[in-house]
């Protein structure tokens, strides 16, 4: 595959970004839905 | 799954409910179809009869343009409700919405470029395709910074509702710019006519797709649901701080 390296980058852009979101987003809401409980 | 009685869910605690219970039946398929799509794409489907390999990045790059503008006619829809009928999860359904499908049309421009640089010889041109798809990133940032820095939030989000509703204009645009203009960018492959991509390479496409749509819908769940615990949280500081005063 000589196009191999953008290839590559472009999965690892996408998977970099969606991961991250999704890591982001559970841990603001464990963080959010802990406060709320901890509180209650 | 019983289904839901939608008038019940507009409650943002009954939604928070079915939410919690939704969430992981779209994450964990939406992980699963995305991780079976992109091997299908990467190993499995054959090369492009012209292009070769550098159709693999076909797999990422059109499912998160499809779902950037899906994501966008959402958000402007959502806005729309929020402004007229002044719902409750209509106003979260935004906010929810914006960072997701920033993140989506991000991932559609830079693999596009990442695919541009070998295919065209230049990683950016001003054409109306990828400038339209500029202009879509451009109003969800626009949209992220007036829910955010306007010092007035309930103004702020209007002004981002009304900014999601106008930015609509730039859908038909990027749909229609292969066609209008002439671009370095191909013309849609898939049409309601049908699809001139082989069998092959359609199916991983549309298992990658699935996946992205599924993940799409989870991200937003989780942050609705994440805005309706900070605003419980923020309603009862209020609350002791009325209380202390």
């Amino acid at each position: 595959m000589p196009h191999l390296p953008f290839i590559i980058a472009a999965y690892a852009v996408t998977l970099a970004g969606l991961g991250g979101l999704v890591i982001w987003s559970l841990l603001r809401l464990r963080r959010a839905e802990r406060a709320l409980g901890g509180e209650d | 799954m019983a289904a839901p009685d939608l008038h019940a869910l507009a409650n943002p605690l009954r939604f928070q409910r079915f939410a919690t219970v939704l969430t992981p039946w779209l994450l964990l398929p939406g992980l699963g179809l995305l991780g079976i799509g992109l091997w299908r794409g990467l190993f499995l489907a054959p090369p492009d009869y012209l292009q070769g390999d550098m159709v693999r990045i076909m797999y990422v790059h059109v499912p998160a343009a499809w779902f950037a503008l899906g994501g966008y006619l959402g958000m402007a829809i959502a806005a729309l409700s929020a402004l007229v009928w002044k719902h409750p999860l209509a106003a979260l359904s935004v906010r929810a919405i914006a960072p997701v499908g920033a993140m989506f049309a991000a991932i559609c421009l830079i693999t596009g470029s990442i695919w541009g640089k070998p295919s065209w010889g230049t990683w950016w041109v001003w054409d109306g395709r990828l400038t339209s798809m500029l202009v879509l990133f451009l109003l969800y940032l626009g949209v992220i910074a007036l829910i955010h820095l306007h010092e007035d939030r309930a103004r702020g989000l209007k002004m981002a509702g009304f900014l999601a509703i106008v930015g609509t204009i730039n859908l038909p645009i990027i749909k229609f710019s292969v066609e209008w203009w002439n671009t370095l960018h191909q013309p849609a492959s898939i049409r309601v006519s049908g699809s001139s991509i082989h069998p092959e390479m359609l199916a991983p496409l549309m298992l990658s797709a699935l996946g992205f749509l599924l993940l799409f819908a989870a991200l937003v769940l989780i942050r609705m649901r994440t805005l309706i615990a900070e605003q419980r949280l923020d309603m009862r500081a209020l609350r002791r701080a009325a209380r202390a005063g």
